[in-house]
């Protein structure tokens, strides 16, 4: 690991000038990832500016109907949250599918939302990847990993993220709100706050390096079943293969792309009045990659939206 | 040299009057290791304040360094020492040996240029601390020149030579059998390349004492680790001392030595401070040994009636190019089944990548996955239960040497197994069975694995205070072995278990081989039991020689041991009050156990059979297990609790080994895909819902004089087969490459239509 600096911000501005004067400083909240990723030297940030203290772990109705997440709500007190549960059982279940206790225990919304990819090119320091050393090359490209981008990749980069709860989030039209040294306050979607790869897949979001998650905000459930399936080589402790959640007439798919995918064609064939199965091909009719991946989402997808129309499994 | 009939008299164990043998008591050392406190290797105090080592791997699969600049990685923060090949400390040449006699030769690190694997240690760092060693590690600058290298095993298959001298097992003509048989099954199966997963890093402290190291190392052979660092350094093996009193997990891979252990007591010689060295996780992966994958083709031939004919299996397998392994994959099946013509045999590919080696039940744990499934396959062309089909190719006596078995309740386990685990309610269809998404199946397999005894020797010292304390240059690697040799010691001295201590992994102690091969608990348990009976002959010859004992004068070999006490008719005195007058060091024997001269007139294995029930998800092709049992037999049960767990972790291998486990090599580097365990996919708590297996009453007197046989790699054998058999049941689906992955599933699905 390579030597860093430490510093606990008393309050978000603390952090937020911190941030501002302290080019490649990171935010650490329960550092499940990032902590990993600094043992490997693949994230090498001369200081970490600990956010983990601060106030930020509310978990609110909003005036709207809807649920504000504070951003160092940890996933645990997310996924056992009475109004969470009862209301967005999908984002529940989401959580719940991700890591293992211990880690959901100190993983925070914010924080897992900023997660890097897991492609195992990535977390080897050894292979040519461009997110961690652009111009280096892509080895997952022609490489062995398996569970690679259907939608947005690029000829730079076909890692997929590894968030769960993302995929659920935005299912629900969730909405990250920003804050930045200058007090500017942002309200990006979930669902695009991940950049696709294109010519720079280094730059995993649009947020500022001096930009922090204060909440996360879910607006009103929508109307319809909801349901969610992870699909994975082992039952536990491992990503997805492939996940998609549903609610209402809103499908988001998981794993195959560097954000969470709302699948929009499928979304409109449904409106059309197609079947499950016939949404489900309608959006993997986009996807390049290997037909057995497509085979599964198309197959996962048609699933899941059937589930959740039939008020099973949410 | 003794006999088997030597064991065949009654015996304190046998007897188990205090009821010690066989009872489910707890770890002896448990509560060390869930509180924290039970020292590891790389955690042991040191004499003075250690620095610390962190070894840099090569990310070059084959070739030579090039060049070496070390000058920043010297220049950074706490950086005591930096060695490549060109400034590493003089060992002695690889292979030599010293002693003839040393277990090992010399095993250099950082020895040249030449780089003959990914992963292989290139340079050394010694600093204050971790962190900053590992930091300056990452400014040693490397540079290779590339040689072509040879890194995928599928590809080089032409390449398949025979393993070195070995020539393929005939009985009568194969051939000719398998031509005239009725039915035949020919197919073929892949596992692949596996890595033991080890909790606990590979890891050494060592410091110097005048001319002699003191070392703490992982390692499942004190012998071997010792003889391989004297070697090494060029001195006699007492130079070196060794420990390794808790091991976090070894499972083969630990069965030697690598360069933590030379380059701490390199680095501590040099400059004159404790070091501790430890592998990286990814070094776990990358730079120590693996099982490697195997191709194996089975074909077998058989009568309308189910009676094999002809059976084969023919297995390719890989070894680094320099360093010779064979995985017996099909050597298991010589023992098995009965069928008069037979072909058994071997070829290996070399590649460039890191040692293949032995991983726990080398040759069954692959080999089983395919000759299990191949009978599966057999039973239902001929349209028999697949017990039905095992039952009636049972032979009377070992159908590769025709001796007879020492003990073989195979059969029964399947029986009974069969009865506990419900297989009647197996529908034969596969495919037939639906809960909602899931297609539900069951199958089953058996289980095989040798049994093994070899030399080994302790050390028993009874003390005035009543305690026996058993010494032994053993290791225990998490199977139980302090608590099975503290219950054997205090059944054969009439001791309660607080009255025993047990004290391991120490080289200047009695040898004995260590852990491997699931012979430890009878090798060392055996050496155990010699030696407790040397003591109560010694203790009885005092007693009878003692005028201030009230046994005096009576005959030593009509005394008897119970309750802490030497008896004979109504007059008795106490252990310790006989140890306290022997002296302030008490009463000190030694006793050993060899082989017996006639114990491989008998053929001697361990058995069982496997079953499962599993669920296919018929959407994504994620096959979850639901259930699995098995039914052991393996001979006389010293500790209930934890042969079960032995059984059954052994079990949960194989679930890994059929669902989930696999590293495959990417051919462009050389490299692992998996390097950590987050990658490398090992079964969770999540997978297994519902285990559990029973050991049926057993006692193989031609074994050892205990009657016990080795459970550490049984419970493995055939479990993976039961697994792939349920998922045909379950959904129709014969998937002959492991692991039997969603994807894989899945396209099978697809390609059925489903």
């Amino acid at each position: 690991m390579k030597p860093f600096a430490f510093e606990r911000a008393r309050d978000v501005d603390h952090a937020l000038s911190l941030a501002a004067v302290s080019p490649g400083a990171r935010f650490l909240a329960g550092g499940t990832n990032l902590l990993d990723l600094m043992k490997l030297e693949i994230e090498q940030p001369p200081r970490l500016i600990d956010v983990g203290r601060l106030p930020l772990a509310d978990i609110a109705e909003t005036a709207g109907g809807g649920l504000r997440i504070g951003a160092l709500a940890t996933n645990t007190a997310v996924a056992s949250d009475p109004k969470v549960r009862s209301r967005y059982p999908a984002l529940a279940r989401a959580i719940l599918a991700g890591g293992s206790v211990q880690l959901r225990n100190k993983a925070t919304v914010g924080g897992n939302l900023m997660q890097r990819t897991r492609c195992p090119y990535f977390m080897d320091a050894a292979k040519p990847c461009n997110k961690r050393l652009p111009g280096s090359g892509c080895s997952a490209m022609d490489g062995l990993s398996s569970t690679l981008a259907l939608f947005g990749a690029s000829e730079m980069c076909i890692a997929v993220s590894p968030s769960d709860m993302s995929v659920a989030l935005a299912a629900f039209d969730a909405v990250a709100e920003t804050v930045r040294a200058d007090g500017s306050v942002q309200r990006r979607s979930v669902e695009t706050l991940h950049r696709l790869p294109g010519e720079a897949p280094q730059v995993d979001t649009d947020l500022a390096p001096d930009e922090l998650i204060l909440a996360v905000e879910l607006p009103p459930p929508p109307e319809g079943g909801q349901a969610w399936r992870k699909v994975r080589a082992r039952a536990s402790y491992t990503g997805a293969l492939a996940s998609v959640a549903v609610a209402g007439d809103r499908v988001a798919l998981g794993a195959v792309a560097a954000r969470p995918w709302r699948a929009r064609a499928a979304e409109a064939a449904l409106a059309d009045g197609a079947s499950p199965a016939e949404a489900a091909a309608a959006e993997l009719a986009s996807a390049e990659g290997e037909d057995g991946r497509k085979a599964l989402v198309r197959r996962l997808a048609a699933d899941v939206i059937r589930q959740a129309r039939e008020g099973v499994g949410s | 040299m003794s006999t088997v009939r030597d064991w065949a008299a009654p015996n304190p164990v046998t007897e188990n009057r205090s009821g010690l043998i066989g009872k489910p008591v707890d770890r002896y050392e448990g509560r060390l290791k869930v509180t924290g406190t039970a020292p590891y290797a790389y955690e042991v105090e040191t004499p003075a304040p250690p620095l610390f080592g962190h070894i840099v791997s090569s990310t070059l699969a084959r070739g030579r360094i090039a060049s070496v600049d070390i000058s920043a990685a010297e220049a950074a923060p706490g950086v005591v020492r930096v060695w490549t090949h060109l400034n590493v400390p003089a060992q002695a040449a690889r292979g030599t040996r010293l002693n003839p006699r040393s277990q090992r030769a010399s095993n250099p690190a950082l020895e040249s240029d030449r780089v003959e694997h990914y992963g292989q240690s290139v340079a050394f760092v010694l600093a204050d601390t971790p962190e900053n060693a590992r930091a300056a590690g990452g400014l040693v600058r490397i540079t290779y020149e590339a040689e072509s290298a040879d890194l995928d095993f599928l590809s080089s298959l032409d390449q398949a030579g025979p393993a070195p001298g070995e020539e393929d097992a005939r009985i009568g003509d194969f051939e000719a059998g398998y031509t005239a048989s009725e039915v035949t099954v020919d197919a073929t199966w892949f596992s692949p390349l596996q890595n033991h997963a080890q909790m606990e890093p590979c890891a050494t402290t060592a410091w110097w004492e005048g001319d002699k190291v003191v070392v703490h190392t992982s390692i499942q052979m004190v012998k071997g680790g010792q003889h391989a660092l004297a070697e090494t350094l060029g001195v006699p093996s007492d130079r070196v001392r060794l420990f390794t009193r808790y091991i976090g997990g070894g499972f083969g891979g630990k069965g030697q030595s690598y360069d933590d252990l030379t380059l701490a007591a390199l680095g501590a010689r040099e400059t004159g401070r404790p070091v501790r060295v430890a592998y990286t996780r990814q070094q776990m992966f990358q730079a120590t040994i693996h099982r490697p994958a195997v191709q194996m083709r089975v074909r077998l031939g058989a009568d309308r009636s189910g009676r094999l004919n002809a059976m084969a299996l023919e297995a390719v397998t890989h070894c680094a190019r320099n360093a010779p392994f064979v995985e017996h994959a099909a050597n298991f099946a010589r023992n098995l089944y009965a069928a008069p013509n037979r072909l058994t045999g071997h070829r290996l590919v070399r590649l460039d990548i890191p040692h293949a080696g032995a991983m726990r039940a080398p040759g069954e744990a692959p080999g089983m996955l395919s000759l299990e499934c191949a009978m599966d396959e057999l039973a239902e062309t001929l349209g028999l239960d697949p017990i039905e089909l095992r039952i009636r190719n049972e032979p009377e006596v070992d159908p590769d040497n025709a001796k007879p078995f020492s003990v073989r309740q195979l059969v029964r386990c399947m029986q009974e197994g069969a009865q506990q685990f419900g297989w009647e309610r197996r529908n034969p269809v596969p495919g037939a069975v639906r809960e909602g998404r899931w297609y539900v199946g069951m199958g089953m397999a058996t289980a095989i694995r040798g049994n093994f005894l070899l030399p080994a020797k302790a050390g028993l010292r009874l003390t005035g205070d009543g305690v026996a304390t058993l010494t032994q240059g053993m290791t225990d690697i998490g199977t139980g072995t302090y608590t099975i040799l503290a219950q054997i010691t205090g059944e054969t001295l009439g001791l309660t278990l607080d009255q025993v201590r047990v004290e391991l992994g120490d080289s200047d102690m009695p040898p004995a081989p260590g852990s491997g091969g699931q012979f430890g608990a009878a090798t060392a348990g055996s050496a155990a039991y010699e030696t407790g009976m040397v003591m109560r002959r010694r203790l009885a010859e005092l007693a009878a020689g003692d005028p201030r004992s009230p046994l005096y004068g009576e005959d030593p070999t009509l005394m008897d041991f119970a309750n802490g006490n030497i008896v004979l008719g109504n007059r008795s005195e106490s252990l310790a009050a006989l140890a306290a007058r022997a002296g302030p060091e008490g009463v000190y024997v030694e006793g050993g156990i060899s082989p017996a001269a006639d114990a491989r007139d008998w053929s001697q294995h361990t058995y069982g059979a496997q079953f499962a029930e599993v669920g296919v998800d018929s959407v994504t092709g994620e096959v979850r297990l639901r259930r699995m049992f098995g039914v052991f037999a393996a001979g006389r049960i010293l500790n209930a609790k934890l042969a079960k767990s032995q059984i059954t972790g052994g079990m949960i291998w194989g679930v890994g080994a059929a669902l989930t486990e696999s590293n495959p090599v990417d051919p462009r580097y050389g490299s692992f895909l998996h390097q950590d365990l987050g990658g490398y996919l090992a079964p969770v708590h999540a997978d297994i819902v519902n285990l559990d297996a029973v050991l049926l009453d057993e006692a193989d007197d031609k074994a050892n004089p205990m009657g016990i046989k080795g459970v550490g790699e049984l419970g493995i054998c055939g479990a993976g087969a039961a697994i792939a058999n349920a998922v045909y049941n379950a959904c129709g689906v014969r998937l002959r490459d492991y692991p039997l992955t969603p994807d894989k599933v899945l396209a099978a699905l697809e390609a059925k239509g489903l």
